[in-house]
């Protein structure tokens, strides 16, 4: 039986020459999501900013947006948004953070029930005072600051400082991407998309680690090897596994982010940008070629090579820890580094 | 690594079958559960997003109670002082702290004595704490008594807790079905209740203190004067229902706290909806008491710093009871007599949060969530059939059985399942399928190598054992951080999804390598399928 190939075996593409042009595209991104940031802002959702969101579904066909809006304008709450929701008869309304403290968040609630009656049945009704939305927003920033940086302690202790410090560039940069991809498209940002950062953070040093163990091994076993030539060896080998997986990944966002209804909308999309586009951008073309830069390997340049793979004619003994199997002596080539 | 002893193996599938057995009593509904013994019947409990209800966030009014706690020991300081017969001048609270000056020096020491034995030790988990619940200080005859942060945290805790027995008997008056009241953190409290529609009267219930005191009108001047003068030192003003005031005394002659019922009712005389209370043994003493001496006299009957009616005394009353009449609607009467019999709260609650979700959106959530799970599976059981075969089959079985196991785990733990926490099992079933794969791949790159079937798996399992270690846990650090810095549905996400992650290290240490043994010994194969 033919099995599925994605990616064919023994692949040898040269990940690492794109180093000279991921690396600016990568800083421009960046710095094009950062000024998204600040110029364009982050879509606060109650959870940071207080506020109360009020979800209707009209209760006799397709809701009236005009009449609804006038009906809240003459409430005086402030500068409200109502939208449609999901579907015709499914109204949004956010009302802005009241003045007078967290009791008069819940006098605005009552007003709205009040003005639209029972002409609507309430599916949702949330409300965050002043005094929960600003702790809430310091709890989430400071979440993920130190997941990061535990994350940096864990892969430090694993594995050396230039790898740890690697990972983080890395995982900073695809915060960052995911940041500026959420002022795009101007997502709701709330206690969710903190989840679906963090996750992303999770998952993409997942990515990141499985590559830097090939690659720390490789290390070992080739120490001739130049570095270029050892990462495009690590990432090529762990290809298929990537892929794979991020196919699998991919297809459990897929199914979430099409049938998992509007409330998680926000969080799906989010993931399935910072999972599988910047994920795995960052950990073969960031991740990777960084360790150059950081001085991995350093006394590698020039010198002996040693074959790229094992040749497959070696036989080791049946036992399960066996090192790599012994090979021909390299023929020695002098060869300039890339 | 492909050896399991008839133990080992037989430990590993004991192990994951009673963890999926903890998943069973989901399946069945509340009543067949009940009759199950007490330990087989944890089962998962389904968040307010997936069920539909009301969830509240209170907050104790800190302010109150610091208030509360300077006026306490504002009336100690008069009570000693008075009863040891020392002289003074100057009692007033100023800022937070009661301030006395004692007239004459040589009673400064017997003053600090007497104040002294206000103030107690506060003792925390691990005994005394070595702070005392009251600051006594003194300079030239001037004394000052603060009451510490710890006094005041220790009295906010309590506050609390005594809070949340009265909401609970509260609720209950309601109807409602399983409130959950919980605390959190120092000085809040969380309020659940599963099935509520619309928490207005919940709310509203919550939201009073009913802190009721009998107290008599001070007829020494009329409310007018008193506010263009000042008020007499022992009484203030306050407040009727239609916003006239009153003038009346501080001194409380009964207060809410000796009833013992309260219950609606109808006026006989005017049909209008009164309250009807009886105190106790103590409470009727003191009403009895209170009337005997101020036959012709009017007294106020104050709620909540405000006043509902003030009748005159026409007779004094020795049975203790009566009825409260003040404009009330059927409604009114109702919820005041609930409040009344539940008891009055310690200090006011503000309600911080609030999240109401109706039953509609629930059950639209749960559909969603069931559907995107399915349709997720299937492809995933799909992608990896194609990819690797039988062992992509394996690979299936394993990630089924994890599946059931996290069910398994949020049993066990009665964990609460809401919908981004569907979305972290989904996420896991993706994530889960990563060992494996790795795993698998490891496998292809030693045969390609030219190791023999069997060494080939046996490397492939060791080589990428460690990997899968690293990953996950990097995955799980993020997860235990949003636990912690989550709360409501996030929590429910990173309680599925670090549940997930352990479960997959589970199955991909044991239960794969189990199968692909079992596999090896009873195939022999030449050949690695993939």
């Amino acid at each position: 039986m033919r099995l599925l190939r994605i990616v064919p075996d023994n692949t040898r593409f040269d990940f690492m020459r794109f180093r000279r042009i991921s690396f600016p595209i990568s800083a421009i991104l960046s710095i094009v999501a950062i000024s998204l940031y600040f110029f364009h802002g982050l879509n606060f959702g109650i959870d940071f900013v207080g506020g109360t969101l009020v979800e209707v579904q009209t209760k006799a066909g397709p809701a009236d947006l005009a009449k609804m809006r006038a009906t809240i304008t003459s409430l005086k709450l402030g500068d409200f948004q109502l939208q449609e929701f999901g579907a015709p008869d499914d109204v949004l309304i956010r009302i802005p953070e009241q003045p007078g403290g967290d009791q008069a968040q819940e006098a605005a609630v009552q007003k709205v029930r009040g003005a639209l009656g029972d002409t609507v049945t309430y599916r949702r009704v949330e409300v965050v005072g002043p005094s929960v939305s600003t702790e809430l927003l310091s709890y989430g920033t400071i979440g993920l600051l130190s997941a990061i940086i535990a994350i940096l302690f864990y892969l430090w202790f694993r594995f050396e400082w230039q790898f740890a410090l690697g990972a983080m560039i890395a995982n900073v940069h695809d915060v960052v991407l995911t940041v500026g991809f959420m002022s795009l498209t101007r997502v709701d940002f709330d206690l969710t998309s903190i989840a679906a950062l963090l996750t992303i953070v999770g998952y993409s040093l997942n990515d990141t680690v499985v590559i830097y163990d090939r690659i720390r091994e490789m290390l070992r076993r080739y120490k001739r090897m130049p570095m270029p030539d050892l990462l495009n060896v690590s990432v090529n080998a762990t290809l298929s596994r990537s892929i794979v997986t991020h196919v699998t990944v991919a297809m459990s966002l897929l199914a979430l982010l099409l049938f998992g209804g509007q409330a998680i909308r926000s969080f799906t999309a989010t993931m399935m940008f910072g999972v599988v586009l910047v994920g795995t951008y960052t950990s073969v073309f960031i991740a990777s070629p960084i360790l150059i830069y950081l001085g991995v390997g350093t006394g590698r340049m020039g010198g002996a090579e040693e074959p790229e793979t094992p040749p497959a004619a070696a036989a080791g003994p049946p036992s399960a820890q066996t090192p790599a199997p012994a090979r021909p002596a390299p023929a020695r080539r002098a060869r300039a580094r890339r | 690594m492909l050896f399991f002893s008839r133990w080992k193996a037989a430990a590993i599938l004991l192990t994951a079958l009673a963890v999926c057995l903890f998943a069973v009593p989901n399946f069945f509904s509340e009543k067949v559960v009940a009759r199950w013994p007490d330990w087989a019947q944890r089962h998962i409990v389904l968040g307010l997003d997936l069920q539909g209800g009301s969830s509240l966030l209170l907050q104790v009014d800190s302010k109150a109670v610091r208030k509360e706690r300077l006026q306490a020991v504002d009336d100690d300081v008069l009570r000693l002082l008075r009863q040891a017969r020392i002289p003074f001048t100057g009692r007033a609270i100023v800022g937070s702290s009661v301030q006395v000056h004692i007239t004459r020096p040589a009673d400064v020491k017997n003053a600090l004595d007497k104040l002294g034995t206000l103030s107690a030790p506060l003792s925390g988990v691990l005994g005394s704490t070595g702070q005392r619940s009251l600051d006594i200080v003194e300079k030239n005859g001037q004394i000052s008594l603060t009451p510490s942060d710890g006094a005041f945290t220790e009295r906010i805790r309590q506050a609390v807790d005594q809070s949340i027995e009265i909401i609970q008997r509260r609720v209950n008056e309601l109807g409602l079905v399983e409130p959950s009241i919980q605390r959190e953190g120092v000085d809040r409290i969380l309020v659940q209740v599963p099935g509520l529609q619309d928490p207005t009267r919940l709310k509203e219930i919550l939201g009073k203190t009913a802190k009721l005191d009998f107290r008599m009108v001070d007829t020494t001047m009329t409310p007018e004067q008193a506010i263009q003068t000042h008020p007499p030192a022992d009484s203030e003003i306050l407040p009727g229902q239609k916003g006239e005031k009153y003038l009346i005394e501080k001194r409380v002659l009964v207060s809410g706290g000796d009833l013992v019922d309260a219950s609606p009712g109808f006026d006989q005389r005017t049909n209008e909806p009164i309250v009807n209370f009886r105190f106790n043994s103590t409470g009727s003493r003191k009403f009895a008491e209170a009337t005997q001496q101020n036959v012709g006299k009017p007294f106020a009957i104050v709620l909540d710093n405000q006043v509902v009616s003030a009748p005159v005394i026409r007779e004094p009353i020795l049975g203790g009871q009566g009825q409260i009449s003040g404009n009330f609607t059927v409604q009114e009467a109702s919820d005041l007599a609930i409040l009344l019999r539940a008891g009055a709260l310690p200090a006011p609650l503000t309600i911080i949060q609030e999240n109401t979700v109706g039953p509609g959106l629930g059950q639209d959530s749960i559909l969603a969530g069931e559907h995107a799970a399915y349709v997720g599976a299937g492809l995933v059981i799909f992608f990896m059939l194609v990819t690797y075969g039988l062992f992509g089959l394996f690979a299936n079985v394993a990630v089924a059985v994890n599946v059931a196991m996290i069910f398994g785990v949020l049993s066990m733990l009665g964990a609460t399942l809401t919908l981004p926490g569907i979305a972290g099992i989904v996420l896991t079933v993706g994530i889960a399928v990563d060992s494996n794969v790795l795993i698998y791949e490891r496998i292809r790159e030693e045969v390609r190598a030219g190791r023999s079937a069997i060494n080939a798996i046996d490397a492939g399992f060791t080589r990428a054992l460690a990997t899968i270690l690293d990953s996950n846990i990097t995955t799980f650090i993020a997860a235990a951080v949003l636990f912690y810095a989550g709360s409501g549905p996030v929590r429910g996400f990173a309680v599925t999804l670090g549940v997930g992650i352990l479960t997959s290290l589970f199955t991909a240490f044991t239960l794969t390598r189990l199968i692909m043994a079992y596999w090896v010994r009873l195939w022999r194969p030449r050949t690695v399928p993939i």
